[in-house]
C-alpha cells in the first residue's frame, strides 16, 4: 500500500508504544465516538445548530497523527474538526458548550462546531471553507521557522499538519498553499484525510488521477506516501517518521491517508451516491475495534476492561453534555465583543474565553503563550 | 526645529516599513516582485538590502495563498505587510482577505487576533483597463473586524502606516498608482498619525468637500475653481474609512450646511452613499440640501485615455455637484 518515495524512512522501525499509551489512544478514540454520536443526538434534539459534521469512522487519523508529534506543533484542519481538537486536549465540556452556542464554548459561541480553535493546545482551528486552512497553515509553518530561525537564530524546530479533505485537493488555494511550501521549505505535513468523498461526490468523479492522490506531491517536488488510515497504530508508525523527517529537513510533505466517513458529510446526507454494502465492509475496519482488537489479542487488556473504559467515557461525555446545557448562552453584548482587538464605535475589544482565563487564573499568573 | 525634507509618497511608505521593522523583528515584507526586483513600483527598493531575504519575501503570482500565509503567521505572533501589486489582484484572494483575515478573532471566540497590513494600488492607473483598475474600498469596507486607511500625501502615508504596523487588527492600505511620486514635507523625526482621524485640506464656509485619497486632489482643483465664483469649499480629507472620522464632517456639515461626497468606487452600496446616510441622520436640521455625492461612473473602467478621464469623480463633475446642492445659497 506504502507509495514512499522518501529514502532512508522506515516505519516498521518506529516501536509500537507501551500500554499506557495505546490506551490512552483507544480512550481518546472513544471519547471522539461518543461525542460525535451525542452531538448528532443534540442536533436532532435541535441542542445544535447550523451545520454538523461528525469524525466517526476516522478517530484513528486524528489520534495517531496528532500523537506522533509534539504538544507545541500547530495543528490545523478543516470543518470536521471535533476530533483534531479533542486528540489535542479540548475538554469536551467545552467542545459541547461550543455546539450548544453557550458562553462556556472554545469561541463563545461565536463559531460553532466548524471552528473550534483551542490556542493552550496549539490547535488553530477549526475553518470553514474548503482548502482554506492550507494557506493559513502554511503560514503556520512559516512563523515556525520564522520565530526559530530568524528571530531567535536557531533552527528550524516545529512541524505543522495541516489536515484537509481529499475535496480540497481541487481547491486553487491548496495547490497555492503546497507551492508556497515546497518553495520556501516549509515544516509542513499535508495530511489528506482520503475519505473518498468530496460531499456526495465520489473521489473519481471530480478528482483527476484520484485512485494516486500523491502524483500531485510530485508537481511540487514534495515528498509522498499513502497509508492505511484506519488503524491508529499503522498511522502513528508512518505520521512518527514522517515528523522526524519534516522537522530535521525542514521540507513539506503530502500524506495520503485512506481513511471512510461512516457517517454522511453532514446531518442532512441521505448517502444515496454510495452503497449500503459499502458502508458496510468499511465499518468492518472500525478504528476502535482494530485497537480492541490488538489489545485483547495480546493479551495487553482484557475485554472487560475494554469495556469499563467505554462505559466509563459513555459517563464523562453524558456529564459533558449536561455540563455545556447548563452553561448560559453568550450575553447580547457579546455580539460587538471580539470584532476588533480595541475599543471604538460600538465594539468593546476582546478577551480570552472562559475556560482559558479561569485556567490562567487558577495559575495564578497572566501566562500568555500563543 | 524638527528637520523637514521633501520625499515621494513611495519614499515615506518604504520609511514607515523600515522604521518598523528595524524596532521590531516580527515584521517583515512579502508579495510579489518586493525584494529581488525592488517592488514593480520601486516602494520596497533598497529593502531587501538592508533586511536581506528572509524579512522581504518575494512570493509567487499567488495572492491566495501568500495572502492566506501571513494570515496563519499571526496566528503565532508575527506580523505582517503583504504587498498587492495591485488591489485590483486581491480579489483572487478575496476569501483570506475577506473571511480569514477579518473575522478570526470573533471566530475564535478572542483567541487568535490578525495583526496585518495589506498595501497596493488601488484605483484607475493609466489605461490599464477595467480588470486592473478596481477601486476596492466600498467593497471590502463592508466587512467588520478590518481597518482600512487611504492616504492622500507622503506625510499621512508614512504616519498611517506605521500605526497600521502597529495595530492588532487587520489594516487595509489602499495606495494609488497616480501618487507614488508626489513629493511632500516628512519630518526625519519619528511620528505616527492615528488610524480613524480626518484632516481638513482646505477651511471654507459654503460647502462641504469630503474625500480621500486621490479625490482630495480632485477635489482642490474644483475649490480652487468654485473660488472664482465665490463658493468657499471645505475640504475634508477622511485618510481613514474604517473607523470613518463622522464627527469631523458633522462639525464641518453644521458650519456649511452643504456636503458633496466624493468617492472614486462606484456609486452603488458605496462609501459614498454610506456617508451621504450617515451625515442626512446625523445633519439632518443642519442641511440645505441633501447630500451631493460624485463617484466614478457606474462603468467598467475604460482603456481609452479620455473615456478613463470621464470616468474619474473629476473637478468638472465636483463643480457641477457643489453648484447644484448650493444652488439655494
Amino acid at each position: 500500500m506504502s507509495t514512499t518515495t522518501t529514502p532512508n524512512l522506515k516505519a516498521h522501525e518506529v516501536p509500537i508504544p507501551e500500554l499506557d499509551v495505546l490506551k490512552s489512544w483507544l480512550l481518546d478514540m472513544l471519547r471522539i465516538r461518543e461525542f460525535e454520536v451525542r452531538a448528532m443526538q443534540a442536533y436532532q434534539n435541535k441542542l445544535a445548530g447550523g451545520f454538523l459534521h461528525v469524525y466517526n469512522g476516522q478517530e484513528a487519523v486524528a489520534v495517531g497523527c496528532i500523537a506522533a508529534m509534539r504538544h507545541t506543533d500547530p495543528v490545523i484542519t478543516a470543518y470536521r474538526d471535533h476530533g483534531h481538537a479533542l486528540a489535542r486536549g479540548l475538554d469536551p465540556k467545552i467542545g459541547f458548550a461550543e455546539l450548544f452556542g453557550r458562553i462556556d464554548g472554545c469561541a463563545k459561541g461565536k463559531g460553532g462546531s466548524m471552528h473550534f480553535f483551542d490556542r493552550d493546545n496549539h490547535m488553530f482551528g477549526g475553518h470553514g471553507i474548503v482548502g482554506a486552512q492550507c494557506p493559513l497553515g502554511t503560514g503556520l509553518a512559516f512563523a515556525t521557522k520564522y520565530n526559530d530561525e530568524v528571530i531567535n537564530g536557531g533552527k528550524s524546530d516545529s512541524v505543522t499538519a495541516c489536515f484537509l479533505g481529499d475535496g480540497a485537493l481541487n481547491q486553487g488555494s491548496v495547490h497555492e498553499a503546497m507551492n508556497l511550501a515546497a518553495i520556501f521549505d516549509l515544516p509542513i505535513i499535508f495530511c489528506v484525510e482520503n475519505n473518498r468523498y468530496a460531499m456526495g461526490t465520489a473521489i473519481d468523479r471530480c478528482t483527476a488521477s484520484g485512485d494516486q492522490i500523491t502524483n500531485r506531491a510530485v508537481a511540487f517536488d514534495m515528498e509522498a506516501r499513502t497509508i492505511r488510515g484506519m488503524d491508529v497504530i499503522e498511522v502513528y508508525r508512518e505520521m512518527t517518521e514522517i515528523v522526524e523527517w519534516v522537522r530535521s529537513e525542514s521540507r513539506p510533505y503530502f500524506l495520503d491517508i485512506d481513511t471512510y466517513r461512516f457517517k454522511g458529510h453532514s446531518m442532512s446526507d441521505p448517502r444515496k451516491y454510495r452503497t449500503h454494502e459499502e458502508e458496510v465492509e468499511f465499518e468492518a475496519n472500525d478504528p476502535i475495534d482494530k485497537l480492541s482488537r490488538y489489545l485483547t489479542s495480546s493479551k495487553l487488556m482484557a475485554e472487560e476492561d475494554i469495556k469499563a473504559m467505554s462505559k466509563s467515557v459513555r459517563s464523562e461525555i453524558r456529564e459533558a453534555v449536561a455540563w455545556a446545557k447548563q452553561s448560559p448562552v453568550p450575553d447580547v453584548s457579546e455580539l460587538h465583543h471580539d470584532v476588533y482587538a480595541d475599543v471604538w464605535g460600538p465594539f468593546t475589544g476582546t478577551s480570552l474565553p472562559r475556560y482559558m482565563l479561569e485556567k490562567r487564573s487558577g495559575e495564578g499568573g497572566d501566562a500568555d503563550g500563543a | 526645529m524638527p528637520m523637514a525634507r521633501e520625499i515621494e509618497f513611495r519614499e515615506a511608505l518604504r520609511e514607515a516599513m523600515s522604521e518598523e521593522m528595524r524596532s521590531d523583528p516580527r515584521v517583515f515584507l512579502m508579495g510579489e516582485e518586493v525584494a529581488q526586483y525592488h517592488g514593480a513600483y520601486k516602494v520596497s527598493k533598497g529593502m531587501l538590502e538592508e533586511f536581506g531575504p528572509r524579512r522581504i519575501i518575494d512570493t509567487p503570482i499567488s495572492e491566495s495563498g501568500f495572502a492566506g500565509m501571513g494570515i496563519g503567521a499571526t496566528m503565532l505572533g508575527l506580523r505582517p505587510i503583504v504587498e498587492f501589486m495591485s488591489w485590483s489582484f486581491s480579489l483572487v484572494a478575496a476569501d483570506q482577505i475577506m473571511n480569514n483575515a477579518p473575522k478570526i478573532l470573533y471566530m475564535s471566540g478572542g483567541q487568535f487576533g490578525c495583526p496585518i497590513v495589506f498595501r497596493g494600488n488601488d484605483g484607475a492607473g493609466g489605461q490599464l483597463g477595467s480588470t486592473h483598475s478596481w477601486c476596492v474600498e466600498s467593497l471590502y469596507a463592508n466587512v467588520p473586524g478590518l481597518k482600512m486607511i487611504i492616504p492622500s500625501d507622503p506625510y499621512d502615508a508614512k504616519g498611517l502606516l506605521k500605526s497600521a504596523i502597529r495595530d492588532e487588527n487587520p489594516v487595509f492600505c489602499l495606495e494609488s498608482e497616480r501618487l507614488l511620486s508626489i513629493k511632500g514635507d516628512v519630518p526625519e523625526e519619528e511620528y505616527v498619525i492615528p488610524i480613524g482621524e480626518a484632516v481638513i485640506r482646505r477651511p471654507g464656509t459654503d460647502c462641504t468637500l469630503v474625500g480621500f485619497g486621490r479625490t482630495v486632489y480632485f477635489c482642490e482643483q474644483a475649490a480652487e475653481e468654485l473660488a472664482k465664483e465665490g463658493i468657499e469649499c471645505e475640504i475634508l480629507d477622511m485618510r481613514s474609512i474604517r473607523p470613518l472620522d463622522l464627527d469631523a464632517i458633522v462639525t464641518s456639515v453644521r458650519k456649511t450646511n452643504y456636503c458633496v461626497v466624493v468617492d472614486q468606487s462606484w456609486s452603488f452600496a458605496s462609501i459614498g452613499s454610506e456617508v451621504a446616510a450617515e451625515v442626512h441622520k446625523a445633519c439632518f436640521d443642519d442641511l440645505d440640501n441633501h447630500v451631493h455625492r460624485v463617484h466614478n461612473d457606474d462603468v467598467p473602467a475604460p482603456y481609452s485615455h479620455d473615456l478613463e478621464q470621464e470616468m474619474l469623480p473629476h473637478a468638472r463633475k465636483i463643480c457641477e455637484a457643489v453648484r447644484s446642492a448650493t444652488y439655494n445659497a
